[in-house]
């Protein structure tokens, strides 16, 4: 950059400040996770870990943590592999109701969770399926499908045909063209987007706390229900270990993919 | 009929025919160009020939067999794509052995058919680079050995240069045929570039909106040109438009001696000339005078756009070491009756 | 390229997703806008009349109307925000050297990954009567604020909560922008203000309107958000859908209030298309 596209002092003043205003809450959340006391106040003289200790031993959280731990690994696996096919599907031919089709898996994004939560609570209900994982599970699958559908949609559309081409003429039959190139090749899109619906099913609140039961509460959802009858540093613990899970899969997605291009670049 | 034939071969797309009516017979050994310009169908012809493009009439036999439906994992044949279509997360063994291990063909052999395959395109000591790390001659070489180390019967290359710097491109194509005339592939490239054509193949087929215009050895190519776009396509070619008279055409006021045969005295008439057959002389000492608009040194030779009576004309002279005359020069041009040759201006060029 | 010969193949490989997402998203709102339609009784439960009673009462009763006015303006006030924090700051990131681009970048949008319970938490932490802000304020000698529970805490943690999905289409619009479109300006005499305001901005249009229906969708349809920092008194429609739900169980009137939701939403998403489509054929062709 040339001398001339330098921010002025002004400029970098205000990005200080916005910079400070979006990581202050989880900077004081990771601050007071440390703390000695029984309030939430920031740790002044010394630090300790009674807190996390005290969310290891309270079975509700332990709990709800493998619940989200299960939900969330089954739903971005299954979801990888629908958005696949479809992807597929989509990308490469041409048939009638591939528009409509196109609409139907994106729908997801556009309709509020709220609303997907209350949808699906009534259909739960009708089915008698109010209490079950694997129910909760399906709702995230379609809740978090179709990111991994944009990635791999991108992903299919920047491939290189005639790679594949090159294999069919070496003697490869469909399958093994699909296994050893196109999913060699595609994998960036389908490792990102599996971690994409990963923290996305992890962190979901707004359509689970409808449709989770006292027995499948996940962890954003009791966070929730904890958050709005106490509030003691163990809150605050938890939130800092989210943060650190949050934080290793951004991580982990930044080095496979690019993060700015996964949230950035979204077609 | 040769060893690989095409018969009738056509390619529709909606009402828009890409190829049509290709027959073409190809002995076994040779090296064949399809020469043409982009969107001609020369892909498309070397696609169905590899069964990745299903034709829409015609026939395709490989030594006797009618492979026209088979499906291309089934031909045999070896590819090399313009983009190389390399698989980038294996190494350059790992993608030369790809069609081997497809073959069900033993761990042991694979290796050393690897080995001779990378040590053919001169690559033994980068088998374990990954496609990204390689420059883009040797990758193009990466996708020669792969093709070629499954013994195919026939190798198809698509612009296989065309991705390549000039100076690369012109090592290549001698480096290409070296291979080709080691192995003794039957070999089929498509190209748009006329010098690579001539130089690198035994009989080139040129194509136009999807028809095979001419086929012949590069040699007769150049000297008997099927039609007047062939005459310029493959190669540079003066055409002076002008009268027959007996024994030369009528242009500019001057009577320019060529072979006429078959034209009618008056007739209008084309004269078409390669630039390398005319020799500048002092004015007055040649056929026509003019005066030079523009020199061109181009290392080997130097060209001459001069200006006469007749219209603007290409010369080429080979650089013998001296200079030249200069622009603005008055020069004679001068050129014997038997390398001229006049045609009708529209229809076929004759000769 | 895309091979034409279609078949059965794609309908194959789509179909299981074709029939999770019609179990699970198709059926499930048809469900929900036929409950929409149910009488309700507090007795009994939900009957099998229908009535549009729930609709007549969400649009003149003024406990609704009131609620969706909030909802209404505090999505408005975090989506204009939003644009002032958000283009700004993407047009400064954009003109950073590396590596502070993608760290501040990364920093930015990454909390978007960030559950939102977590953030909700964060902010009630700052704002609270014994918070960081109000210890500012004491120490500034302005006494102790009311934050908590008011608007305020809604719009603050909302604007936290929605900025990336602000930043973000900018930032994408600023990128397609070839960077010596301003130096062009600029050597033609324009200012640097009148550079910005002539050449950066209309480029910069689509990203920004683009970023506001965005932001304003979500904001109208959160619910962490009011739910944590509004307390039980501050709602919004997502809570209030919630509580109908859940502690009125009054579930035909929450279906009525998500349905409206749901229609203001893709109304927004459409109108959001044909902007971005009709912008993009004027600058195409
Ligand atoms: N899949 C396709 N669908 C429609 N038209 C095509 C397709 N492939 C090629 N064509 C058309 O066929 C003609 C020949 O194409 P091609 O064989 O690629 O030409 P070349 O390789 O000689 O440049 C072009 O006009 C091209 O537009
Ligand atoms: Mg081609």
């Amino acid at each position: 950059m040339s001398r001339m596209h330098r921010n002025g002092p002004i400029a970098l003043l205000f990005h200080t400040l916005v910079v400070g205003f979006v990581l202050a809450p989880l900077v004081v959340i990771c601050l007071v996770a440390f703390t000695p006391a029984n309030t939430l106040t920031l740790p002044t003289t010394q630090v300790s870990l009674r807190w996390f200790a005290a969310v290891f031993e309270h079975p509700d959280f332990v709990a709800s943590f493998l619940n989200s731990l299960w939900v969330a690994a089954i739903a971005a696996t299954i979801a990888v592999v629908l958005a696949v096919a479809a992807g597929l599907a989509l990308d490469r031919y041409d048939f009638r109701g591939r528009a409509a089709l196109n609409a139907l898996f994106l729908s997801p994004l556009m309709i509020p969770h709220l609303v997907l939560g209350v949808a699906l609570l009534r259909l739960f209900a009708l089915l008698g399926a109010t209490g079950s994982l694997v129910w909760l599970t399906a709702g995230h699958i379609v809740v978090v499908a179709p990111y991994v559908l944009r990635l791999v949609l991108a992903a299919l559309s920047g491939l290189d045909r005639s790679a594949e081409q090159a294999a069919v003429t070496l003697g490869a039959s469909s399958w093994i063209v699909f296994r050893r190139i196109t999913v060699p090749m595609i994998l960036p899109g389908i490792t990102g987007g599996w971690l994409l619906a990963f923290i996305n099913s992890f962190d979901e609140l707004t359509m689970s706390i409808f449709i989770t039961s006292p027995a499948t509460v996940t962890l954003p959802v009791r966070m929730y229900m904890y958050a709005t009858e106490s509030i003691d540093p163990m809150m605050a613990a938890v939130s800092a270990l989210m943060i650190a899970v949050t934080a290793a899969a951004m991580l982990l997605l930044d080095r496979i993919f690019g993060l700015d291009k996964i949230l950035v670049g979204q077609g | 009929m040769g060893f690989l034939t095409l018969d009738g071969l056509t390619k529709r797309y909606g009402e828009a025919a890409a190829v049509s009516d290709v027959s073409l017979g190809v002995a076994k050994g040779e090296f064949i160009s399809l020469l043409g310009p982009s969107g001609c169908g020369k892909t498309t012809t070397l696609q169905m020939i590899a069964g990745l493009v299903e034709p829409s009439a015609g026939r395709i036999t490989l030594d006797g067999r009618d492979i026209t439906h088979e499906k291309p994992d089934r031909r045999g044949l070896g590819i090399v794509f313009q983009s190389y279509a390399l698989f980038p997360h294996m190494t350059v063994a790992q993608n030369v052995s790809f069609g081997l291990e497809m073959r069900k063909v033993p761990r042991a052999e694979r290796d050393t058919r690897v080995k001779q395959a990378l040590a053919l395109v001169q690559l033994a000591a980068l088998a374990d680079r990954y496609p990204r790390q390689l420059s883009g001659g040797q990758r193009q070489r990466v996708a020669v050995a792969r093709a070629l180390v499954i013994d195919p019967p026939v190798l198809l290359l698509d612009e296989p240069l065309s991705n390549l710097d000039a100076k690369l491109r012109e090592e290549m194509q001698f480096e290409l045929r070296g291979i080709q005339r080691r192995v003794g592939t039957t070999t089929i490239m498509v190209t748009h570039d006329q010098s690579e054509a001539l130089s690198m193949s035994d009989r080139v087929v040129v194509m136009e909106q999807g028809r095979i215009m001419q086929v012949d050895a590069p040699y007769r190519l150049y000297e008997s040109p099927a039609t007047p776009f062939i005459s310029t396509f493959v190669g540079k070619m003066n055409r002076l438009p002008g009268v027959w008279r007996q024994g030369g055409i009528e242009a500019g006021g001057r009577l320019l001696p060529c072979d006429g045969a078959g034209l009618a005295e008056g007739a209008a008439a084309v004269l078409a000339i390669r630039p390398e057959k005319i020799g500048l002389t002092a004015p007055g000492g040649g056929v026509i005078d003019g005066c030079i608009k523009a020199r061109f040194f181009l290392g080997s030779a130097w060209f001459f756009t001069v200006e006469t009576s007749a219209g603007l004309v290409g010369v080429s002279l080979p650089n013998a070491g001296a200079e030249p005359a200069c622009e603005g020069e008055a020069v004679g041009l001068a050129w014997s009756s038997a390398s001229a040759k006049a045609g009708r201006p529209e229809g076929v060029l004759s000769a | 390229m895309s091979s034409a010969r279609a078949g059965t193949t794609p309908w194959l490989l789509a179909a299981p997703g074709a029939l999770l997402f019609t179990a699970l998203v198709l059926v499930p709102l048809v469900l929900t806008f036929v409950l929409s339609f149910h009488v309700y009784d507090t007795a009994s439960g939900v009957k099998d009349e229908t009535t549009l009673a729930h609709y007549a009462t969400i649009l003149t009763d003024s406990y609704f109307l009131n609620i969706f006015w909030r909802t209404l303006r505090l999505a408005a006030l975090t989506t204009m925000l939003c644009a002032t924090i958000g283009a700004p700051e993407a047009y400064i990131l954009s003109r950073m050297g590396e590596p502070w681009r993608s760290i501040f970048l990364l920093a930015i949008i990454g909390p978007l990954l960030v559950s939102v319970v977590v953030r909700a938490f964060g902010w009630s932490m700052l704002l609270g009567p014994t918070g960081l802000v109000n210890e500012v304020f004491r120490a500034l000698g302005l006494g102790t604020v009311k934050i908590l529970y008011t608007e305020t805490a809604i719009v603050i943690a909302l604007v936290h909560v929605m900025l990336p999905f602000m930043v973000i289409p900018v930032w994408t619009s600023l990128q397609k922008l070839d960077p010596m479109v301003e130096a062009a300006a600029w050597t033609l005499g324009a200012s640097r203000f009148t550079a910005l305001r002539r050449v950066v901005l209309p480029q910069v249009t689509t990203g920004l309107l683009s970023g506001s229906l965005v932001v304003f969708g979500l904001s109208a349809s959160a619910f962490a958000i009011p739910a944590l920092l509004g307390g039980r008194r501050l709602k919004m429609a997502a809570t209030l859908v919630y509580d109908e739900y859940m502690h009125e169980l009054n579930w035909p009137l929450g279906a009525a209030i998500a349905i409206l939701v749901l229609v203001i939403n893709l109304v927004i998403m459409l109108a959001y298309q044909r902007v971005v489509e009709a912008r993009a054929r004027r600058t195409l062709g």
